[in-house]
């Protein structure tokens, strides 16, 4: 592995929260962060996007729909169709379904609550970070289990049955919700999620979506760390984008 | 000429709405035993310049799909077209 350390930008949207968490967390796992504003039209030379979580214009209409149409999110969209890897965590999933880079939506928690706590989630192991075949540009490994916490209102994932079944059969679903033993049951899926489904990766496997957050999960020091695996395959797809 | 348009917004048949359970829920409390089915959804009210009534509605049509409705989870209205007769400035002072 080089030395180099790739750009990643993080997008800040008006009402982003965890902008600043998702800049630190790509220091720790050794890239190089950059900010980028919502009406930023360059991407700042960044090898890989994070959309991070938050209420973007105060989730006003629909979680994600105004902020899709900011201006930075037309070179987002460029950036993903030419196989730039961006991931979007929480309200950035949400912005990926509404601008069409991600399949599928994000509704309300079928409990009502807003819910914030540690979960277990599970690499699916059909994961692909599809079309890849070095095994190295997906998250962990298949069947590994990751403790991330989550904190949304409008997080249960839904989509046409024949939406659904092409991501279950494609291997585009990512991460589902799993007890602590990784069994995957209505006991623990806590937003009523369809499938369990906590993540989602598109079909070309460059854009990642998930509603736990990994950019809280990277520091031993404070915590869990189940998210390195995922930020670790951001940094690693951006440092693939990169001559070396 | 300016049209009055209200678009209604639902949630697709069939898709759980916790916002109605909700609702529903809280109505025995308040004495009405005999509601069930309870959905919720939003109205949104906009004045549009347009040449005409045809006019207005297609853009409302095109507004509709491509933003005030999710068609992946939502299903959209058109509940209202009509002509205003005056909208000043003046007509949105405070109360």
């Amino acid at each position: 592995m080089s030395d180099h350390r790739p750009r990643i930008g993080v997008v800040t949207f008006p009402g982003s929260l965890d902008d600043r968490d998702a800049l630190r967390a790509v220091g720790v796992m050794g890239g190089d962060p950059v900010s980028v504003w919502h009406t930023d039209r360059s991407l700042a030379g960044a090898d890989a996007i994070i959309l991070p979580g938050g209420f973007s214009y105060g989730d006003y209409l629909r979680t994600g729909a105004i902020a899709r149409f900011a201006p930075v999110m037309e070179s987002v969209g460029a950036f993903a169709a030419a196989g730039g890897p961006v991931l979007g965590i929480c309200n950035g999933f949400q912005i990926l379904c509404e601008a069409g880079l991600l399949p599928g939506a994000l509704v309300r928690n079928k409990g009502l609550a807003f819910v914030c706590r540690l979960v277990t989630i599970r690499v699916e192991p059909d994961s692909a970070g599809a079309g890849d075949s070095s095994g190295n540009l997906t998250i962990g490994r298949p069947g590994e289990l990751l403790a991330v916490p989550i904190k949304h209102g409008e997080g249960r994932f839904v989509a046409s049955s024949d939406e659904l079944e092409r991501l279950e059969s494609n291997g585009q679903v990512a991460v589902r919700y799993c007890s602590p033993a990784g069994d995957v049951s209505k006991d623990f899926n806590p937003n009523g999620s369809t499938n369990g489904i906590a993540g989602i990766w598109n079909e070309a496997g460059n854009v990642l979506g998930l509603m736990p957050h990994p950019e809280h999960a990277v520091d031993p020091d404070i915590g869990p760390t189940g998210g390195q695996p995922v930020l670790q395959w951001l940094v690693s797809a951006a440092r693939a984008r990169v001559p070396a | 000429m300016t049209f009055h348009v209200v678009v209604g917004v639902r949630l697709k048949e069939g898709l759980l709405d916790p916002q109605g359970k909700a609702v529903e829920a809280a109505l025995p409390s308040l004495g009405w035993t005999n509601v069930s089915h309870v959905r919720v959804g939003k109205e949104i009210e906009l004045a549009v310049d347009a040449p005409d009534e045809a006019a207005a509605r297609a853009q409302v049509v095109e507004m509709a799909e491509r933003f005030l409705s999710n068609p992946v989870i939502e299903t959209y209205e058109i509940l209202q077209v009509s002509q205003l007769v005056t909208l000043s400035p003046s007509d949105e002072q405070a109360p």
